[in-house]
């Protein structure tokens, strides 16, 4: 579903992203974790092109993200054609980006509506499918700054998942959380594993790595040091780096 | 501690707690009453202002048709300015480096110069120019064709010079409220695949509104009052028709006194509209919500008792 072939980021002259590497099943969680500056979120952000790359590739479902090949060129896209690849990858933000002019059924009709073009009876009969299957089913009409962090996250999610996504990316979900309010986002995003969906998750969540997770990759300094089963990384890293990084957050 | 220093035992419920007295506000008060009776009577003894010529001219079919005019100039100039202001605000945070410099140098130039120099320009066009006209290139067909003097009205001047000038603030206004709004917003519109229009129409604007809204209340009341400039040019708007008006009774301070009370009035129903609108866009923010007039009005009528 996602593969990724040497990307490289550079931001000014410090290099992000040094080669990443990278493959995802369909059907398969794949857990991010490493130290802030690592390029975790850069990384993810290069996935549904909100960031461009200098280098490599990435494809999502089979399709090139944000470059059209031509010869041995690869020409980046228009706003428009972009935004197309992106409305079928769902994406989640560490501090939500909910619309806060909007209430939360109408931050989950917005793009349905105005991207798909479908009507707002479809549209808004998804939308609270959704809003209930995250258990906020009553806060339907409640703007984003009369719910609690953990109930933007919820409908976050679910704003993302009424574009019905075929990929869901998560950048640090719950690091903006009071602690008491991390279970019903991670809860939200274990059922959505369970159902199938293949899911890019940067998080400093280990529990949730070590439940959920199909993959582990450890990133740091902008490359993959270590990649495989959660279970085995977590419990017996191989690389230094990995084994340093695990002793300070465990 | 010592047993005589203690504090005399009272049941917590016996304590009666009096707000801070504030004196001076009645001091204030006075002082303030009496400077203005002062200067009432001293304008009545005078004799310079005349209030049956006031009130006989308040409702004067020229004066209520300068009242209307203003209100016209007014709204069609603010209205253009704010549709220029978008336009240009837009332009110079887009990414085409062509658009940027476009917008820049139209603020640079009619924010730059004095509003009543590019009225008198605009009026001054037929000095140049015999004709103005819109004709097919190449062939000698007219779109349009007129004589400059009989084109360029004092309405037309009048619009062009106040529209124009107020774009080029409006621009830096509604560019404040764009860049205002946080980046996080647009990284969700374009991961839901909005494209860039979409996403400043449906999200970054509305946003935005709420930054765009008090300083452009602020620019039409100003509007208001700057339309009459617009009698340089011999538009016949509020401050014109009055002094047509005394320039034949020779009643100046009588008629600038009923000018007066009319601009008065006018920015006073502008800025209570200004209350309502920024209700409106208030939606989904918990605090900010200016509170009504009325309850604005009872509240201070309420703390100055205290």
């Amino acid at each position: 579903m996602v593969r990724a072939e040497g990307v490289r980021k550079r931001f000014g002259r410090t290099e992000v992203l040094r080669g990443i590497d990278l493959d995802v099943a369909e059907g398969e969680v794949l857990v991010i974790i490493g130290p802030s500056g690592s390029g975790k979120s850069t990384f993810l952000r290069c996935v549904n092109h909100l960031e461009s790359v200098d280098g490599g590739r990435l494809y999502v479902d089979g399709e090139l993200m944000g470059y059209r090949m031509k010869g041995d060129r690869a020409y980046e896209l228009k706003e428009r054609d972009a935004a197309r690849q992106r409305s079928a990858i769902g994406m989640v933000f560490q501090r939500f980006n909910l619309f806060p002019h909007l209430t939360a059924l109408e931050n989950l009709v917005e793009a349905p509506m105005r991207v798909r073009g479908e009507r707002r009876q479809t549209a808004e009969a998804r939308a609270r499918a959704l809003l209930d299957r995250v258990g906020l089913g009553e806060k339907v009409d409640q703007y984003p700054a009369q719910l609690s962090g953990g109930q933007q996250q919820r409908v976050a999610i679910a704003r993302a998942l009424a574009m019905e996504p075929k990929l869901m990316l998560f950048d640090e979900p719950t690091s903006a959380l009071d602690p008491e309010l991390v279970g019903d986002v991670l809860d939200a995003m274990k059922q959505l594993a369970a159902d199938g969906m293949t899911m890019v998750v940067v998080t400093h969540e280990i529990g949730f790595a070590r439940e959920v997770g199909d993959q582990l990759a450890f990133m740091d300094d902008g490359v993959i040091v270590e990649r495989g089963a959660p279970r085995e990384v977590l419990s017996a890293p191989t690389e230094a780096r990995t084994k340093a990084f695990l002793s300070r957050i465990l | 501690m010592d047993a005589g220093t203690q504090p005399p035992a009272v049941a917590a419920s016996d304590i009666r707690p009096v707000p801070v007295r504030h004196f001076g506000r009645w001091v204030s008060a006075a002082v303030i009453l009496g400077l203005v009776a002062w200067l009432a009577s001293a304008a009545a003894a005078s004799g310079a202002v005349d209030g049956s010529v006031v009130r006989h001219f308040l409702f004067n079919h020229s004066i209520l048709e300068g009242v209307r005019n203003t209100l016209v100039i007014a709204v069609a100039a603010q209205a253009a300015g704010i549709a220029l202001g978008v336009g240009f605000a837009v332009m110079r945070l887009a990414v085409n480096p062509v658009l940027r410099v476009t917008s820049w140098v139209y603020v640079w130039l009619f924010r730059g110069t004095p509003v009543l120099v590019q009225l008198i320009l605009w009026f001054s066009l037929p000095l140049v120019f015999e004709f103005m006209a819109i004709k097919l290139p190449f062939v000698d067909v007219y779109l349009y064709r007129a004589r400059m003097v009989d084109f360029m009205t004092p309405f037309k001047a009048a619009f062009l010079g106040l529209a124009l000038n107020e774009g080029a603030y409006m621009a830096e206004i509604v560019r404040a409220g764009i860049i205002s709004v946080d980046e996080g917003q647009v990284d969700a519109a374009k991961a839901l695949g909005m494209h860039p229009a979409l996403t400043l129409r449906r999200i970054v604007l509305p946003q935005a509104m709420r930054v765009i809204i008090p300083p452009t209340g602020n620019e039409f009341i100003s509007m208001l009052k700057t339309s009459s400039l617009a009698s340089v040019v011999l538009y016949g708007e509020l401050l014109r028709r009055t002094q047509d008006v005394y320039s034949t009774n020779l009643r100046t301070l009588d008629l600038l006194v009923v000018a007066s009370i009319w601009y008065l009035a006018l920015t006073s129903v502008a800025s209570s509209g200004q209350y309502f609108l920024e209700r409106r866009f208030a939606r989904g923010s918990a605090r900010d919500v200016p509170e009504t007039l009325l309850a604005r009005v009872r509240r201070n009528v309420t703390t100055i008792r205290r």
